[in-house]
């Protein structure tokens, strides 16, 4: 791992460790979310089965809004911003290792939450559940690449948290359906998941690609 | 305004402003303004509020493009290519508040590659603080903070030193202790650039002082430095 990118990724951690902002407030909402769900949907039967995908999915998701629209709050914050723009080391990297720290934040969040979601939607897996170890990780990854390059792009917008949501959600919709497919899939075992999964390794492909591409642009744009 | 630089000098400036202007919408925040910043000197930018002192510390540091006119530091070079040569303190402490001053400084100095920086521990004594202090930035004094900025500015070792209102919020035997600190640091033939409004406290190094009216430059005069 190069030596900046590590270097960003420990004090991303470290001071999340000292705060667990992230990690508390993403717990709180996702758990709110799965609850309220399960008071508005009989949790019982087969249905349980069909929207439980959806609402993990949409679960993660919201929660993980939270989180990103305080991804870059830190930096802009006391201009922090500027002293990185004046460090010769690549703005990738600082954008790659935040992105590894909110994947590992909503990765433990989704942990935490996962064994009260299988009990508040009495689910049990008839499909391959080794899959969801798969199928988790791809989708929190292309919401959170996503969500902190457009965090970034709108960090000097008056109304960033309402941008954020806008751009994001309608360019995290491919993903998320194959993230709520393939989850259904794998939950009901009626079909096969693997073109969803595929479609959601190839959507992080391409949009992880063009964000480390582009990201120097938005960095060191005025 | 100063003549621009005769030919032979220009490779032995620090940075050149030619005709720069810096508009903000259909504010001009600096109007055709042109400087030459000698090596080992330190200027002083002097002006009201607003008058694009702020403005041009930023253009020099790389962070802003000048929207016409040309700068170029340490010969031909634009500031955004050479940064890791120029040191840009701002109001703000540009610091992680979560972080102790040595982590914020051993962060920093993590993130210049190849390029050689005083230790933390050294940099932290040499403006005054205690490098063991195990408080996290955010509950420091506004004055310490100003402190830790310096150290974060001055640990890679910076030719081009550019400070906008360093002694905001310090008391001025604080202030007094960061002039010989800088005045010590310009000896190593270093560019200063500071913008104030406390002139008096600038006046032992200040070996120009640059005053700016509406963006443009109003005098460009010897000071009288004593350090």
């Amino acid at each position: 791992m190069p030596r900046a990118l590590w270097t960003h990724l420990v004090k991303d951690l470290r001071i999340e460790w000292r705060s667990l902002d992230a990690i508390i407030s993403m717990l709180f909402f996702s758990g709110l979310v799965v609850v309220l769900f399960s008071i508005a949907f009989d949790p019982r039967g087969s249905f349980s089965q069909q929207i439980a995908g959806g609402v993990l999915c949409v679960a993660t998701m919201f929660a993980s809004v939270s989180a990103l629209n305080q991804a870059w709050a830190r930096e802009i914050r006391h201009r922090v911003l500027d002293a990185q723009r004046m460090v010769p080391a690549a703005g990738s990297e600082l954008f790659l290792a935040k992105v590894i720290a909110n994947f590992l934040f909503v990765t433990i969040v989704q942990v935490i939450l996962a064994p009260f979601f299988f009990i508040f939607y009495n689910l049990h897996v008839a499909g391959n559940g080794w899959l969801l170890a798969l199928v988790l990780p791809l989708g929190t990854w292309a919401l959170v690449g996503n969500g902190i390059f457009f965090a970034a792009l709108s960090i000097s917008s008056r109304n960033r948290e309402l941008l954020l949501s806008l751009i994001l959600f309608p360019i995290f919709i491919p993903a998320l359906l194959a993230m709520v497919q393939s989850t259904t899939s794998i939950l009901t075992g009626d079909s096969d998941p693997t073109l969803w999964i595929k479609m959601l390794a190839g959507y992080d492909i391409i949009f992880t690609t063009a964000s480390l591409l582009l990201f120097d642009v938005i960095f060191h744009a005025e | 305004m100063t003549p621009p630089a005769p030919e032979a000098a220009r490779a032995n400036h620090s940075a050149r402003l030619e005709t720069v202007s810096k508009l903000f919408g259909s504010f001009a925040a600096l109007r055709q303004v042109s400087v030459d910043l000698e090596p080992g000197r330190c200027y002083v930018l002097i002006g009201e509020n607003g008058a694009g002192k702020s403005t041009l510390l930023r253009i020099l540091a790389g962070l802003l493009r000048p929207s016409h006119g040309h700068v170029r530091v340490f010969g031909d070079q634009q500031p955004h290519q050479v940064r890791e040569r120029i040191g840009y303190m701002s109001h703000a402490p540009m610091l992680y508040d979560e972080l102790t001053a040595q982590e914020n400084l051993r962060y920093f100095a993590a993130l210049y590659p190849g390029r050689e920086c005083l230790s933390p521990v050294e940099v932290l004594r040499q403006v005054g603080l205690d490098p063991e202090l195990s408080r996290p930035l955010g509950q420091y004094s506004q004055g310490m903070r100003q402190r830790t900025s310096l150290a974060r500015v001055l640990m890679p070792v910076p030719e081009l030193l550019l400070l906008d209102e360093p002694f905001s919020n310090m008391d001025v035997e604080s202030a007094h202790q960061m002039v010989e600190l800088l005045a010590r640091f310009r000896q190593g033939n270093r560019t200063i650039v500071i913008t104030t409004h406390q002139r008096e406290l600038a006046a032992p190094i200040a070996d120009w002082v640059l005053a700016l009216h509406a963006g443009r430059v109003k005098s460009f005069e010897p000071g009288s430095p004593t350090l």
